[in-house]
């Protein structure tokens, strides 16, 4: 039981790691970037070049990704996504759609469809047994690990001039403007970040997720739901949104395999018609 | 002069929903298709069913402004429904169990047409992709019905109208869905320029307006809905009769997205759009697949990102062009008719823009 919330909190941080950044994306720009599972695709995949082949260790191979990642994404931002953010929702889906569907087919074929492994260290295999409850030693390192970067993340967006400056643009982004903030600058560091952290967790996550050319259509989902769950104008929002839902599906896999899908499914649509705000956002006045 | 106001009004709507040459050539050249290119009908076959479900998409996105990512589900659920009905007899004569895959995919469609009231484009993306994954699921989760991942296989479909038996070599079936497609297509085109039609067109450009001159708003969205999920139940169940094959696959995420750039390609907003799209898409597609079998998936991404990147007014430009060419020329044939008071808007510009999503 204990070690069911145990998996499932691990989970929960390591979604809320891979979806931050979309959240804040999507809150800042109203930018519905669904592409965002390619950055933790790539992520991965580095981390995987790196630690199998190039023998670098597991540990060093965390940070690299990090900033592989969050350079890809300053560079698809400024190129790319640039010319999209004025456009309606509907030219935002299709333009992401074909960078998901890019990315699944150039990653087919660089490395390969068949579903990879990070080798990582010995110390962190196995479990240990702690009061009865048993407790992974990866899944340990996830949730210090996400832990320590969600509190790092509040503590940035609470503390910092820049948090301030991003909290504002995320309220209301014309106002923000008007008082001298730049945001497009502000988007451009928050995006590279985001997908900085997307890469992590798509590193950190191939044990437990899996990590094939599909992984980006597979957890779109995931993310949107953490999202719309979670709301887009905190990081809170989408950190308890993570928790519950790593929870309800580690807990809904386990117990009633039949409908272990279904649940968090229907919690989003749930969630959906009746807060379209996400559950624990406040309202505002966009 | 009030009576002469409505008889002005009525005259231009008459004048609107008239025949254009145009359209004859494409239902020529479709008539045609079937006895010039006799080699080619099994792709002509796919082409006939992906219009027919792009044009359902079209009836919401196009004409109700209704963003939708599921559109599979609709589609899926005809083709398993087809497919059941074939595989245990219950009905083996095709005609009939695509009116019945088409009403079960209804009945769907009006469920879950509630769900896409509420909310931005953002929540109908949202719940229209969840719809799907839940179907999908289901499908997956109840292998003694459905076969689950393995798809469902010994499908038998009987003879059209207990005459004409289904050949190898699709011209039966391509026969068979262009009809569906050309029938459908009347009836499409027959609302489009009713009443109805026209207070959808005013819906989707400001809901507010429309409700607040007497539109009721939900009420059309809903029926738009269910309508467009009866079409994509038949698209569906048109492919799972031609191929005698149903499988999860007919769910998948990808048979949406795909969805939306055939109906991109060809431009939203007029009936033709999805057609044509249909046919341009399924080219590509075949000649992509031939290039690079394994990865034609990359080239459809570039081509969605493309096409955003260009801008989508741009390109219909291209089609409107040939619109206000046709225009141009049914005017010629028709001395007398007045020009149209207001110029004819371009298809998809500003589609999207819903009230209070501008920032």
């Amino acid at each position: 039981m204990l070690t069911i919330l145990f998996d499932g909190v691990a989970y929960g941080m390591l979604l809320f790691v891979l979806a931050c950044g979309l959240s804040v994306t999507l809150g800042l720009m109203n930018f519905v970037n669904l592409a965002h599972g390619s950055f933790a695709m790539a992520g991965g995949y580095i981390t995987l070049v790196l630690v199998n082949r190039a023998g670098v260790p597991f540990f060093a191979g965390l940070p690299i990704a990090f900033i592989a990642t969050a350079l890809i994404g300053v560079l698809f931002e400024r190129t790319l996504y640039v010319h999209v953010y004025g456009k309606s929702h509907l030219d935002q889906v299709l333009f992401t759609i074909g960078l998901v569907f890019m990315s699944v087919a150039a990653v087919d074929y660089v490395m390969g469809s068949q579903q990879v492994f990070i080798e990582i260290p010995s110390v962190l295999q196995g479990r240990f047994e702690f009061f009865g409850v048993g407790i992974g030693r990866y899944r340990l390192l996830i949730i210090v690990l996400c832990g320590l970067l969600t509190v790092g993340l509040q503590l940035i967006l609470s503390g910092t001039r820049f948090g301030s400056r991003l909290r504002a643009s995320v309220d209301d982004a014309r106002v923000a403007r008007g008082l001298g903030i730049n945001v497009n600058a502000v988007f451009t560091l928050t995006f590279a970040f985001g997908s900085g952290l997307a890469g992590l967790g798509g590193a950190l996550g191939a044990e437990i997720l899996g990590l094939d050319p599909t992984f980006p259509l597979k957890y779109m989902v995931y993310f949107l739901i953490v999202v719309t769950v979670g709301g887009t104008s905190s990081i809170t929002g989408p950190f308890v949104a993570s928790l519950l839902i790593g929870i309800a599906d580690v807990a809904g896999k386990y117990y009633v395999p039949k409908f272990g899908a279904f649940v968090i499914y229907t919690i989003m649509i749930i969630v959906l018609i009746l807060r379209p705000q996400g559950l624990f956002a406040r309202a505002t006045g966009k | 002069m009030p009576s002469s106001l409505v008889e002005q009004v009525s005259k231009h709507l008459a004048a609107r929903a008239r025949w254009k040459p145009l359209e004859y050539a494409f239902w020529l050249a479709a008539v045609a298709s079937v006895f010039l290119l006799p080699g080619r009908h099994l792709i002509l076959t796919e082409i006939a069913w992906l219009a027919l479900f792009a044009l359902s998409l079209d009836l919401i996105l196009g004409y109700a402004g209704i963003i939708s990512l599921g559109h599979a589900a609709f589609f899926g659920l005809g083709s398993y429904t087809a497919a059941l009905l074939a595989k245990h007899g219950i009905i083996s004569e095709p005609v009939l169990a695509l009116i019945v895959s088409g009403l079960a995919a209804a009945v769907l469609g009006f469920g879950t047409s509630f769900l896409v009231l509420r909310g931005s484009d953002l929540t109908r993306l949202m719940v229209t992709l969840g719809v799907a994954l839940i179907m999908r699921e289901i499908a997956n989760q109840i292998p003694e019905i459905t076969g689950g991942a393995d798809g469902l296989q010994g499908v038998i479909v009987g003879p059209i109208l207990g005459i004409f038996q289904f050949d190898i070599f699709g011209h039966v079936s391509y026969l068979y869905c262009l009809a569906v497609l050309f029938v459908l297509f009347l009836l499409a085109r027959r609302i489009v320029y009713s009443p109805f039609g026209l207070s959808l067109r005013a819906v989707k450009g400001n809901s507010l307006r429309a409700s607040s001159i007497g539109i009721s708003v939900n009420a059309r969205l809903v029926a738009i809905y269910t309508f467009a999920a009866f079409y994509a139940g038949v698209a569906g169940a048109l492919l799972a009769q031609t191929t005698s094959f149903a499988s999860l696959d007919v769910f998948s995420f990808e048979r949406s997205a795909d969805l939306l750039l055939v109906l991109i390609i060809g431009g939203t907003g007029y009936l033709y759009g999805g057609l044509i799209g249909a046919v341009i898409f399924k080219l590509m597609q075949d000649w992509i697949a031939n290039l690079t079998p394994q990865y034609w998936q990359f080239w459809i991404g570039l081509v969605l990102v493309l096409i955003v990147l260009v801008g989508r007014e741009r390109i219909s430009l291209l089609t409107g062009g040939v619109r206000a060419l046709a225009e141009r020329v049914t005017r010629r044939f028709t001395p007398g008719a007045t020009p149209p008071p207001y110029a004819p808007p371009l298809a998809g510009k500003g589609s999207e823009q819903l009230p209070g999503e501008g920032r």
